[in-house]
């Protein structure tokens, strides 16, 4: 693991300035610093706000890692500049290509006309090189979204930025001051270079495998027959419960607003005031886990959309993601706002300070946690945790079970004690009507590695990495939307999309059938639709659903919060409702870039 | 064909420009040298084994070659060009032309392999072999690597062949002809570049040891790498 890269370097040098605030190691702190400090771009996040806006995607020298590499940028900024729109207003977005490439920009969960969703080949033809498209459409939401080119692979190389939008009515929660904390993954390899390895070699960034000395613990822990049954079945499968994210530290350094570790990204806050944070998650592949120790985060939004507001130490977010969290800091304090990659091979970080020459300590990383069977979608509630088989699995086959994929949201939530039972419509007691399937169609060749069999509804499961870690994590299942949904109506009719993949060859698809193999979705115009999702990987699919909301089941139909990015867990199922209340074209995907070219759906609504 | 792959790779440059996450399943080339050695054997040979594919995610253009060059004696080899599909998850079916080579002589087959990562990690190709006189061979690879640490890991190997009769030009004896055992410590010094030292235990069976008595342990040292 003592890889000496360069990018082990800034991590390793921002390590060390933890050690060189209390004591005497300002030697490495100071050539680090003279060494990064080299940007020819904008310093600080530019805030654009009113309702033109010019937007310049072009390139720039970054240096993010002690080396100088090439970003593609907007107006010279890395992030780009956060967009201030108001609630009402009628926005005209004035998008310039100084690349040599096609580019475009897509407004992440904004609800527009299709043609101006900056998908091209589905929404527009892209905008070419020195040319300008101009986007004009009127907000209808507000709350903290963002915004990225839907071109290449511009988006891991810094074309991202985000979006602010001022309600119409007050927030429902006060709050003194507001940042956006823009949370990104960087790395100085080529993106087509980082997709060549993978599929080459699809485990070359996952430098945390299963060695033969963890294989000797386990002896020593369980003794022989146990340590091997357990590792039986990942062994048969081909699967190692070690594969927790493809793209890793090895490659990235993880950015706050633009900036490395070591720059540590300061927010300044003064004496009892109430500090918004909009955490964005701009990656092209990095689930983070954020906590801010010493402080309590009150979570008041997600994905744009007031929820009820809970209280937390911690919480993920998968890409393309966005939560409002609200701190309370003591005077004369500094916090470190800490993002660990799920996979525990780096941070993003920053401060929360009084003062912006005070930072604070920074906490050790936690230990990376393996996959557990439940992750392969085994249903763990009449299986022993040890010894076992493989009949609760079954590989690249179709068998898919109707009542299985009926069984609903509560199997798999724990119930809080506020919680009223009575006010409640859960899915599983409506009127015990069944939601009629619509079958798609589904392929499972050499696409798909494994089939879970009973995936589970794990709504109140924080995901590997979080499980039993001492702390309060944000789950799904604490997501309930501030407003009433009462109004909105039964579904109409379901379908199933199986997120499905070969790790191996590096390939991923829908129903077994990649993009380019795939006959569109289609939706009607005015239905009530149901989509539940089952992951037949081993891998975390934050899932984006262009044009309309998705209201995530999450244990009350009465209070389904809206999002438009849904983490799907490994072998687990998860299911949302739309109002399909958008006519035309619309792109569905898997938002992990690397995975996106195959994991992906048109949808068309007629 | 340069044509041909220039203008694939052109057009998978278009495609990824106009669509996000880029095309789902470029064409790509790699290069393998599985190992490319020092053997401390009678013959104190260079050996090599390898393979070269063009292709996309289920559909390839293998070449694969080993041999070795002693250090008086020629070069031989055994070289195969295949098409290759993937028939499952795991697994590759395999069909094309194989081409042995020795000092004085060759020998044209014609190949059907299967290759994949068997349960358990194990990396295996099998190939069937059929010349244009009926006879038969079969020549098994196996392999495992087991992770000391992130870089260093010992792989255990196992190949073997046999054949259906006596092909004493090329000196292929009928039955069980050759075993190898290898047990290599590579060090990976990234993830593209491995030396690793070994040792390798060769023996010749039946009318393959007749005409050409095998039977040694030698030590080994190479590189294996990638791009």
């Amino acid at each position: 693991m003592k890889n000496l890269t360069r990018r082990s370097f800034v991590k390793g040098m921002a390590a060390t300035s933890v050690v060189a605030m209390g004591s005497i190691n300002l030697n490495a702190g100071v050539l680090n610093q003279s060494s990064l400090k080299i940007n020819s771009i904008a310093d600080e996040v530019e805030v654009l706000s009113g309702k033109v806006f010019n937007l310049n995607i072009g390139k720039n020298t970054v240096n993010l890692t002690g080396n100088p590499a090439i970003a593609t940028t907007i107006n010279n900024s890395l992030s780009g500049p956060t967009l201030k729109w108001k609630e009402g207003d009628e926005v005209t977005i004035n998008v310039t290509n100084h690349l040599k490439e096609d580019t475009s920009i897509h407004w992440h969960g904004i609800i527009l006309p299709p043609h101006m969703d900056g998908v091209p080949g589905i929404s527009f033809d892209g905008i070419k090189p020195g040319s300008t498209f101009t986007y004009k459409f009127t907000i209808v939401q507000s709350g903290t979204y963002w915004y990225h080119s839907h071109s290449g692979f511009q988006e891991q190389t810094g074309v991202y930025g985000a979006i602010v939008i001022e309600p119409k009515n007050p927030n429902p929660y006060k709050y003194d001051r507001d940042y956006v904390v823009n949370l990104s993954d960087w790395s100085d390899e080529k993106p087509e270079k980082v997709y060549r390895k993978l599929k080459l070699k699809a485990d070359y960034y996952n430098l945390k495998q299963r060695t033969v000395s963890d294989y000797i613990d386990d002896i020593k822990e369980k003794g022989f027959f146990s340590a091997f049954s357990s590792r039986k079945m990942w062994n048969e499968m081909s699967m190692t419960d070690r594969d927790l994210s493809d793209v890793t530290g090895a490659t990235y350094t993880y950015l706050m607003n633009g900036k490395n570790p070591n720059s540590n990204w300061k927010a300044i806050f003064k004496a009892n005031e109430k500090v918004l944070l909009r955490f964005v998650n701009c990656s092209a592949m990095t689930f983070f886990d954020v906590r801010i120790p010493g402080l309590k985060m009150t979570v008041v939004a997600s994905d744009g959309n007031d929820i009820q507001p809970v209280c937390v130490d911690e919480f993920r977010i998968g890409v393309a993601e966005t939560y409002d969290v609200i701190v309370e800091p003591k005077e004369k304090e500094a916090y470190s706002i800490f993002a660990q990659s799920l996979e525990r091979s780096g941070y993003a970080l920053g401060s929360l300070t009084y003062d912006k020459n005070i930072e604070a300590v920074v906490p050790s990383m936690d230990d990376a946690q393996a996959l557990t069977h439940s992750d392969m979608g085994m249903d763990m509630s009449n299986m022993e945790m040890e010894g076992m088989d493989m009949s609760g699995m079954k590989m690249n086959q179709a068998t898919s079970n109707n009542k299985e994929d009926k069984q609903m949201v509560m199997s798999g939530m724990k119930m809080s004690k506020e919680m009223d039972m009575s006010g409640m419509s859960m899915p599983m007691n409506h009127e015990n009507k069944e939601i009629p399937i619509t079958k798609l169609e589904e392929e499972f060749g050499p696409q798909t590695t494994m089939r879970v069999q009973s995936p589970q509804y794990r709504l109140d499961d924080p995901g590997v990495g979080l499980r039993n870690n001492g702390r309060r994590v944000l789950t799904y299942s604490d997501l309930k939307s501030l407003t009433a949904t009462t109004h909105d109506a039964y579904p109409d009719r379901e379908i199933i999309l199986r997120l499905t993949g070969n790790m191996e060859r590096y390939m991923w698809s829908i129903n077994g059938i990649a993009y380019e193999d795939a006959k569109p979705l289609e939706f009607k115009y005015g239905e009530r639709l149901r989509v539940t999702y089952i992951n037949d990987t081993m891998m975390n699919h934050p899932m984006h659903l262009h044009g309309m909301w998705s209201d995530l089941e999450t244990g009350d139909d009465n209070y389904l919060p809206k999002k438009h990015t849904i983490v799907v867990q490994p072998g687990s199922k998860i299911s949302f409702r739309v109002n399909v209340d958008a006519m035309g074209s619309w792109a569905f995907h898997c938002h992990l870039l690397y995975h996106m070219g195959g994991m992906f759906r048109k949808v068309r609504v007629s | 064909m340069k044509k041909l792959i220039l203008a694939s790779v052109s057009l998978a440059a278009i495609a990824m420009n106009s669509f996000a996450g880029g095309t789902a399943d470029p064409l790509y080339t790699k290069v393998t040298i599985d190992s490319l050695e020092k053997q401390n054997n009678d013959e104190k040979s260079l050996n090599w084994e390898g393979n070269i594919w063009v292709g996309y995610d289920l559909n390839k253009l293998y070449l694969y070659s080993e041999g070795e060059k002693g250090k008086e004696t020629s070069v031989e080899s055994e070289n195969q060009l295949v098409f290759s599909r993937a028939i499952s998850p795991y697994w590759d079916i395999q069909v094309g032309l194989g081409y042995d080579k020795t000092p004085s002589e060759n020998q044209t087959w014609g190949v059907l392999a299967l290759q994949g990562m068997a349960p358990y990690f194990v990396e295996t190709r099998l190939a069937l072999l059929l010349d244009d006189e009926g006879n038969l061979g079969m020549r098994l690879e196996v392999e495992y690597d087991a992770l000391l640490t992130q870089r260093l890991s010992l792989t255990p190997s196992i190949s073997s062949s046999f054949y259906s009769d006596d092909i004493p030009e090329m000196e292929f004896g009928k039955g069980l002809s050759n075993i190898t055992l290898g047990l290599r410590l590579n060090y990976d010094i990234t993830r593209e570049f491995s030396p690793y030292i070994g040792i390798e235990w060769n023996k010749n069976y039946g009318n393959t040891n007749d005409f050409n008595q095998n039977d040694e342990t030698y030590a080994v040292a190479g590189l294996k790498f990638w791009f």
